[in-house]
């Protein structure tokens, strides 16, 4: 897929961004917004009286007028910024899927249909060469599938019917073979075209924590409402004649405008960030949950551990080289074809010894590995070299291991690694050790979630000695052995009763009530169709460490959404001080030490703040689009320095940037 | 503020109170526990199950916020019925040797409202209105009781916060009787004793009559045979001279009414001149008692709060957040008053006596301005100075104190849970930027909670902005200023925000009873104190319920803190933003703009 990142000031994304800012002015829509409706409501009223008189100053109503547009425009060009380039994201996806015919199964015979004319529970059979027109599940055969379109992974993956790799995605195409599919997904619900209406403003719900901000920042409105309309009648009485356009500016300056703005932008900003990792959310609720999680399980397998166990020592019996050992083990494992021996052979030629090509060994006969003997070697030069489980080995010697090497195996057993042991005829060489190898970097990573206060929990079908060596060297919290899909369920909810919200990946369809359980759950691309249905997530990648990545985009909204809401009520400290000395100084001009400014006139004064509180909105839409920076941090060093940033920084900065637009317009003879 | 005695008791103060807040805390958590033991227990527990009985109340059976707030709300109504009515007929019933008349309707609805909300607001001179009878069951009784609702409607919001998945708060009548009988009485037979021994009166006697020793003259407007002012020709009134030579000495049950007074934050004066008469506050030791005894229970309902979530340090955390703004509020309006007034000083009088306008000489500034924060700070509004007479800005003090919210310390209760309004809505703010969705104390702060407590702010805005933007603007408003200019606007102001905010000291140059008989402020103050009082508690009782429902996330690193010295900043900054934001263009015109024309030589 394209997941590239694009550029915020992408021209493609910017100009058509502006023709919908003016769009977004129709009052139906804006009243999604109760902040920016009441903005342009105020602009409206002002631009209404500016022809009803006023004539006295035109020049300066006018500007208020104009700004006040701005303010409603510049929020409206934010939120097309967001949803332009979520459907940037969109369309890439979206270009694999147009124009695909499809083989569809009717009585007796198969009819040629468009993709878009099959419904759920069609069958379609899909030739090698042709595109897979929906999502769906295969019902018979199996095929090597590209799947590029989707992920990114150059690399065929095998798709047949039963089992947990049944599950098709639209728009990929099958290389080999013949697939016959169930189609699982009306057009238009297929999890794409949810992934998009969730990034177009039609379709998109406000998640719970929005409405609960939009309950705030409409009751804040209110209040400012109440205070402006009493603010006329104490002028009344105080021989003030306060005008209508400036105490609309007044409000329109004190309601929080720029969070009320960016509210939405930052939402879909944030679904647009997982796009860009791969990763399709079903809900925006789903992301802010993400933030939420304080358990992650995460499955050993192919999360914590390279996919397999390899070999990574060698252990010689006492009188033994471990050079000879190396060889010996080399040997015997040529014909082991699994993932194990292969990384015995690899291990081996760190040790010098370079790879064995079979033709040049003449007399030799290979003993492949099986599940009954556990035990592959070869026979050479008169020599049988074996390596397999010390059962196995102590059957092929015919009796005991020695001293040394049957402590070997009982002390790697007991840290949790498996012990292979190496025969040539009857002598034992000594013992490989094969063990997980823990993926680098994570032990630094759940160190830092920790400091965050998440903690993570593995899960392995493992027994628990190796569970625990592994949980050890991993640096997880704690771990789950020998888990069955419904012990993980359970896991789960007893989390969940203590007050825990839980994250987890799946990709099997034994997981699927597991992924429905979780309160994030991220199916994997390559699962089946009942687990993508269950989780609230897809990762087209199919990395579950993913999930990590997941958790710091839902925290990196939410502090987003925190810092500028904060940032936006700490503005108004600054505004009124430029505002209300402006209003009253005609009438009393004793109260100008207020202006602490010291900007140069009523006007001016009024129209730099207004300007600024139309300017922030625009200077802040690259944050609100790229999020702030997220730091993995306990709560309270988080909060320290974004409260000093935003709260404090949002108290100062108006300051600065008030006397700079008067200087401005005072230069320009503005007002 | 060079005065070294004025810093050693604020010092003291804040000590003493410091030290009274785990003791009398561990106390108040025993009362509102139902099953809680005290040392009371043997004389008091049979008087409290005996209550149960005759009420059919029955103590193990909770009840959930809504039947808990309909409780309340009944209680209340039928309270303030009795109340209404017994003034009515106060002329016709026992115990009144002055032969008071019947207080007025609309009068009567103000001080009824008044004293159920708590907010004491007299539009009345006590002693020249109220009969005995009137004294000690019309109004004493609201002491107590609208003390014990608002230390309930705490307890129900505290229970809401430390409880989880659970739907009741509390039983009321439960909460009511032992609040009563463990808290309030004890604590008030005790402190009246204290008072007789200062010097506070307590009989039964008809007022004295004493001879003054030196007559005056004064000017007074001529009244005709049925009372009505007499006019000249210009509609001018017509003054004539009268000499005073005798004084009416107020007698009566004073030192049991002004325990409850100031214990339950209520704060209507027995005499009209409130603390500052010598009877209501005789020594200085019983005005350094009557201070502590305001901020005594809000204080302990601090340590209530961290006892009952097993959080300590949270506790403490608000009690420092409401010390730090309680002691702002005492420097800057002692630094005031004891700039005194520019334009005094120009004329000659010596800057060093401050602006004794209107205090009372035996306490000066230090005392005066002391008392007005607390007051204020705590919606207890007995005064010991007159708030009218200080400078502007040392008036802005006590204003401001009772906009933000009646929440440093606050009112019995009250105090609490406004405060924990505050701290729904700066964790709400604030929470998100820690990563996570908003949460309290393990509950997660939700549309519900958040709607809730914006309506609550909401409407004490609307009730203090709104109604004083009306009277400010109607020729009754402005009837009843004694100043012109700004501090006219500063009276009214301060009024519905005393009245909003359940405080009841006034800047007293607002006459809300003009001798016309216009109801109007008698209305919209009796109005503003419902609204204040039951605006609040509605919303505060459904955020409790809706806290207890819900599950509790338990703490870890990644859990937003809730103490320490960033959450009181954080609580402090919030409300300091959201009052200031919603005032300050209200206290521009006000006393804002009357301190920067007194500095240019203008008084009003």
């Amino acid at each position: 897929m394209a997941a590239k990142t694009h550029s915020i000031f992408d021209p493609a994304i910017i100009i058509p961004a502006i023709g919908e800012s003016f769009k977004k002015l129709n009052p139906t829509t804006l009243a999604r917004n109760p902040v920016m409706f009441v903005t342009e409501v105020g602009a409206a009223i002002t631009t209404v009286l500016l022809f009803l008189g006023h004539g006295h100053e035109f020049g300066f109503f006018l500007q208020i007028a104009l700004w006040l547009w701005f303010t409603v425009l510049f929020a409206n060009f934010a939120e097309a910024m967001a949803e332009g380039r979520g459907k940037a994201q969109a369309k890439a996806l979206r270009a694999t899927r147009t124009q695909t015919y499809a083989n569809r199964v009717v009585d007796g015979g198969l009819e040629k249909v468009g993709a878009e004319q099959l419904r759920k529970g069609d069958v379609v059979i899909v030739n090698a060469g042709e595109i897979i027109p929906g999502d769906g599940e295969v019902i018979e055969g199996a095929a090597t599938v590209d799947e590029s379109a989707i992920t990114g992974e150059s690399a065929p993956v095998i798709r047949e019917s039963g089992g947990d790799r049944s599950a098709v995605t639209g728009g990929t195409k099958v290389l080999s073979d013949q697939l016959t599919i169930r189609i699982t997904s009306n057009p238009g619900e297929t999890f794409l075209d949810r992934m998009i209406g969730l990034v177009e403003g039609a379709q998109r719900q406000k998640t719970p924590n929005e409405i609960a901000l939009t309950i705030l920042l409409s009751g804040l409105t209110i209040i400012f409402l109440i205070a402006m309309i009493s603010l006329k009648a104490y002028g009344i009485y105080s021989g003030v004649d306060f005008s209508i356009p400036v105490l609309v500016a007044l409000l329109v300056c004190l309601i929080p405008t720029t969070i009320g703005g960016l509210l939405s932008a930052i939402g879909i900003a944030g679904i647009d960030r997982l796009v860009q990792k791969n990763v399709l959310a079903m809900s925006g609720r789903s992301v802010e949950a993400a933030g939420d999680v304080d358990v992650l399980l995460l499955d050993k397998t192919g999360t914590i551990t390279l996919g397999n166990r390899q070999a990574t020592e060698f252990r010689p019996a006492p009188g033994v080289e471990r050079q000879q050992l190396a060889e010996a083990a080399q040997l015997a494992s040529l014909a082991d074809e699994t993932p194990e021996g292969r990384s015995i052979v690899i291990l081996a030629k760190q040790f010098g010894i370079r790879g064995r090509e079979l033709h040049e060994m003449g007399e030799a006969h290979f003993v492949p590995f099986t599940a009954q003997t556990r035990m592959s070697g070869v026979d050479l030069n008169g020599l049988s070299y074996r390596k397999g489980s010390a059962d196995a080995i102590r059957k092929f010697t015919g009796g005991t291991l020695p001293g040394a090497v049957e402590e070997a195996v009982a002390q790697i057993s007991s840290a949790g690694g498996t012990p292979l042991v190496v025969a040539a005829n009857a002598e034992v060489l000594g013992t490989i050790l094969l063990k997980d190898v823990v993926k680098g970097g994570l032990a630094d990573r759940f160190e830092r979630f920790r400091a965050m206060g998440i903690r993570t929990i593995m899960i392995t079908g493992d027994n628990r000695l190796t569970a625990a060596a592994i949980a050890r060297e991993a640096g997880v919290d704690d771990f789950l052995a020998e888990a069955k899909p419904e012990d993980k369920l359970a896991l789960i909810r007893k989390e969940q009763l203590n007050g825990h919200l839980v994250a987890m990946t799946g990709d099997g369809t034994n997981d699927a009530p597991a992924l429905a359980q979780a309160d994030v759950g991220v199916a994997m691309n390559t699962g089946t169709q009942a687990a993508k249905e269950a989780g609230n997530m897809v990762d087209l990648d199919s990395n579950p460490t993913k999930l990590i990545e997941v958790v710091e985009i839902g925290k990196q909204l939410l502090i987003t959404r925190g810092a500028l809401t904060t940032f936006s009520i700490a503005n108004d400290v600054a505004k009124y001080f430029a505002i209300i000395p402006a209003m009253v100084v005609g009438t009393f001009p004793q109260i100008s030490p207020l202006n602490v400014m010291r900007l140069h006139s009523p006007d001016s004064a009024i129209l730099s703040a207004v300007i600024f509180n139309a300017v922030i909105i625009i200077a802040l839409i690259p944050l609100a689009l790229r999020g702030v920076k997220f730091r993995p941090l306990g709560a309270a060093s988080i909060l320290t320095r974004n409260l000093l940033i935003y709260g404090l920084g949002g108290i100062l900065l108006p300051f600065v940037g008030i006397k700079l637009i008067d200087v401005i317009i005072t230069a320009l003879h503005l007002a | 503020m060079n005065n070294a005695q004025g810093w050693l008791e604020l010092i003291i103060y804040t000590v003493v109170l410091w030290a009274v807040t785990k003791p009398l805390g561990l106390w108040v958590t025993a009362v509102l526990d139902p099953n809680g033991k005290t040392f009371l227990d043997p004389a008091v527990r049979p008087l409290e199950r005996l209550t149960y009985r005759i009420f059919g109340i029955r103590p193990e059976k909770e009840q959930g916020w809504l039947s808990y707030a309909f409780s309340i709300l009944m209680f209340s109504a039928v309270t303030m019925l009795f109340t209404y009515a017994l003034l009515r007929l106060q002329a016709a019933l026992p115990l009144n040797p002055q032969k008071l008349p019947a207080v007025a309707d609309h009068l009567a609805f103000n001080t009824a409202a008044s004293f159920t909300t708590n907010t004491n607001w007299q539009s009345y001179a006590g002693e020249s209105t109220m009969s005995y009878l009137s004294q000690m069951l019309a109004l004493a009784l609201h002491n107590f009781l609208s003390a014990a609702v608002g230390i309930a409607v705490a307890a129900a919001i505290v229970r809401g916060i430390a409880r989880h998945t659970v739907a009741t708060v509390g039983n009321f009548w439960v909460d009511l009787v032992r609040i009563h009988y463990y808290l309030l009485i004890p604590i008030c037979v005790v402190y009246a004793l204290f008072l007789v021994s200062q010097g506070m009166v307590q009989n039964f006697k008809p007022y004295d009559t004493a001879k003054v020793i030196e007559p005056q003259k004064v000017q007074v407007q001529k009244k005709d045979d049925a009372g009505n002012p007499v006019k000249d020709a210009q509609g001018n009134p017509v003054m004539e001279e009268q000499t005073v030579d005798s004084q009416t000495i107020v007698e009566g049950p004073m030192a049991s009414q002004i325990a409850i007074k100031m214990l339950g934050t209520n704060g209507g004066g027995y005499t009209n001149a409130n603390a500052a008469h010598p009877f209501e506050n005789p020594t200085p030791l019983s005005n350094f008692v009557q201070m502590l005894s305001i901020f005594a229970i809000p204080s302990a309902l601090t340590y209530y709060l961290g006892r009952a979530t097993r959080n300590q340090r949270h506790g403490w955390t608000v009690w420092a957040a409401m010390t730090i703004m309680f002691l702002a509020g005492v420097l800057v309006c002692w630094w005031a008053e004891a700039a005194g007034n520019p334009l005094l000083n120009g004329l000659g009088i010596d800057p060093a006596g401050g602006n004794m306008e209107g205090k009372e000489v035996r306490f000066g500034i230090f005392d005066s301005a002391l008392f007005a924060t607390i007051t204020t700070d705590a919606s207890c509004g007995a005064v010991n100075a007159m708030h009218d007479s200080f400078t502007p800005l040392g008036g802005l003090v006590p204003m401001v104190n009772i906009q933000l919210g009646e929440l440093i310390f606050g009112g019995v209760g009250a105090g609490l849970y406004d405060m924990l309004v505050f701290i729904v809505l700066a964790v709400f703010i604030a929470g998100l930027m820690v990563g996570r969705t908003p949460e309290y104390l393990g509950k997660k702060i939700e549309a519900y909670d958040v709607k809730m407590a914006t309506f609550a702010i909401l409407l004490m805005a609307f009730s203090m902005l709104g109604f004083s933007a009306y009277a400010c603007v109607t020729p009754w408003g402005q009837a009843g200023l004694n100043n012109n200019g700004p501090h006219g606007l500063s009276e009214i102001l301060y009024a519905y925000s005393s009245c909003t905010g359940n405080n009841g000291s006034a800047f007293a140059g607002l006459t809300a009873a003009p001798a016309n008989g216009d109801p109007h402020y008698d209305i919209t103050l009796g109005l503003a104190t419902l609204i204040g009082r039951f605006g609040m508690i509605i919303p505060a009782l459904a955020l409790a319920g809706s806290l207890g429902r819900k599950k509790l996330i338990p703490a870890g690193p990644g859990t937003f803190p809730v103490t320490g010295p960033l959450f009181v900043v954080l609580v402090i900054g919030t409300i300091v933003l959201v009052g200031a934001l919603t005032f300050f263009p209200a206290l521009s015109l006000a006393p804002i703009l009357e301190h920067f024309l007194m500095h240019s030589g203008k008084l009003f």
